[in-house]
């Protein structure tokens, strides 16, 4: 997963832990964010070809490539928005209701 | 460029202050009394002698938007509006001030619509007055183009990072002409280094800006820019005094008083009615009248403590506003008066609005502010003068 890792989040306690202005350094991420997900993307990789396509339609970048060319879903991060499901041309890629998934 | 005297506009003083500190980019709309500044500009950096992208931007708020992009990658940014434009700007004031972005932007104070009027007061720049931008009133062309070289100083300071608007009185200060000084590059470019910013934003450092908060963080990101406002007083003292050493001129910094020393009468004002105002007590200190004039430069910072040590012997003050905050009074006078409010004893106060819309005032009008102050201070109460008044209007009125 090509992602930056998740940073420990340490709790301001002074103004000066804070940065000068709402601006940080690229790529510092403290916490997931996928916690109003309802329905989550589940892949079918018999019926994945390996075309990238829900890849580049993600909003949110929670879709990577596997090593045997098939795609994978971060769901630390994955809304569950259906874009990749609904772009697929192959149906390999199904909504699922949280709570049934679990 | 050598060191020369020139015979040019407030407009144009600010355009070759503008020169001087180097911009890397000014984004720009022109709108009267602005325009000439922005035409200035680009004939300069068409010529050549100001190496500088001009961005001729769609809208006030594309202006804005483009000088926090050319901040944001550790740029110079320059822009420049008045009246209608800043109102259109709004939404990006507030923005880069909250981006901790060291823009500088040139006013030309003028009337707010509607009635529409392209003439002067400061109802403009005062309806944005909590949009967290430092705010500095001029008095003359000498100033305009210093002030604007002291501004980079200023907001860029690390520990200020704040942007500022430079105030010009519309046509009274921007249309008229004056001798000026034009400081030599070279003394311009040791008084003002290159723009070194801890925000600054580069393929090497990728950063993400201006990002959102939560109710838990906001708070703390707004004491950040009240207190780097607070501390811009320091700065601004200071580089009052560092201008004077280079340049020769001081503008005493958040204030200027005016034989305030042993003044029984004080009156408070703001930008360019000041020079006015100085020939007036000149002709009341040649009756034996001692009266004296305290000129508010910065309005954000506030300089509560410079008008209280000013003011504190004084038996009777009057605030000329060139605004009013419909249903109270002017707001020059609401926060004169709360900084008079730590006193023990205070002097009797009252509020002159005048020169809405480009309404002139002359000599003989602030003449007549001071007789009706000597009335007051002998009464020992404001009494039956009002608290609020207009002066010079056209018509009886009946207050």
């Amino acid at each position: 997963m090509l992602k930056p890792e998740l940073q420990n989040y340490k709790i301001p306690k002074h103004i000066s832990d804070y940065p000068t202005g709402p601006s940080y350094k690229a790529g510092h991420l403290v916490s997931k964010n996928a916690g109003w997900r309802t329905f989550k993307p589940v892949v079918n990789l018999d019926a994945c070809t390996g075309c990238y396509q829900c890849y580049l339609v993600c909003p949110d970048g929670a879709i990577s490539k596997t090593t045997n060319n098939k795609i994978q879903f971060d769901y630390d991060f994955c809304k569950g928005c259906g874009i990749c499901a609904h772009e697929c041309r192959f149906g390999a890629i199904e909504m699922v209701k949280e709570e049934s998934s679990k | 460029m050598s060191k020369q005297r020139v015979f040019i506009s407030g407009d144009e003083a600010v355009a070759e202050g503008v020169r001087l500190a180097r911009p890397h980019v000014i984004s720009a709309y022109p709108i009267t009394p602005q325009t000439i500044v922005v035409e200035r500009l680009s004939e300069m950096v068409e010529d050549g002698s100001l190496d500088a992208k001009y961005i001729h931007v769609e809208s006030e708020h594309s202006a804005m938007s483009a000088a926090m992009g050319v901040s944001s990658v550790g740029a110079r940014a320059f822009t420049a509006t008045s009246s209608q434009g800043l109102l259109y700007m709004a939404e990006g004031v507030h923005y880069a001030s909250g981006g901790r972005m060291p823009i500088v932007m040139m006013n030309a104070n003028r009337s707010v619509a509607l009635p529409w009027s392209i003439y002067g007061d400061h109802r403009d720049s005062i309806s944005m007055l909590d949009s967290g931008w430092i705010q500095v009133y001029v008095e003359d062309a000498q100033e305009s183009l210093d002030m604007i070289i002291q501004a980079y100083r200023i907001a860029e300071d690390p520990s200020v990072l704040t942007p500022i608007m430079v105030n010009l009185d519309g046509f009274v200060l921007t249309h008229t002409y004056e001798i000026v000084d034009i400081p030599l590059q070279s003394e311009v470019d040791s008084f003002l280094p290159a723009f070194q910013t801890p925000n600054k934003m580069s393929l090497e450092k990728p950063k993400s800006m201006g990002f959102s908060t939560s109710p838990a963080d906001n708070m703390e990101f707004k004491y950040q820019q009240h207190k780097a406002m607070i501390d811009a007083k320091d700065i601004i003292s200071s580089v009052d005094k560092e201008f004077e050493d280079t340049f020769g001129r001081s503008y005493g910094g958040l204030v200027d008083s005016y034989l305030c020393n042993d003044a029984d009468i004080v009156l408070v004002s703001v930008g360019s009615v000041t020079g006015t105002a100085r020939i007036a007590v000149d002709n009341l200190r040649l009756k034996g009248i001692k009266a004296g004039l305290l000129k508010i430069r910065f309005l954000r910072p506030f300089p509560d403590v410079e008008i209280r040590n000013i003011l504190k012997n004084v038996n009777a003050i009057a605030v000329l506003d060139k605004d009013i905050s419909f249903g109270y009074e002017g707001t020059v006078f609401t926060n004169v008066n709360s900084a008079l409010s730590h006193l023990q004893k205070r002097p009797l106060a009252v509020n002159y609005i005048g020169g809405l819309g480009g309404r002139d005032i002359s000599v003989g009008d602030i003449e007549d502010i001071f007789n009706e102050l000597i009335k007051i201070a002998d009464a020992e109460e404001v009494g039956e003068f009002s608290r609020v008044r207009y002066i010079n209007m056209g018509v009886e009125i009946d207050d």
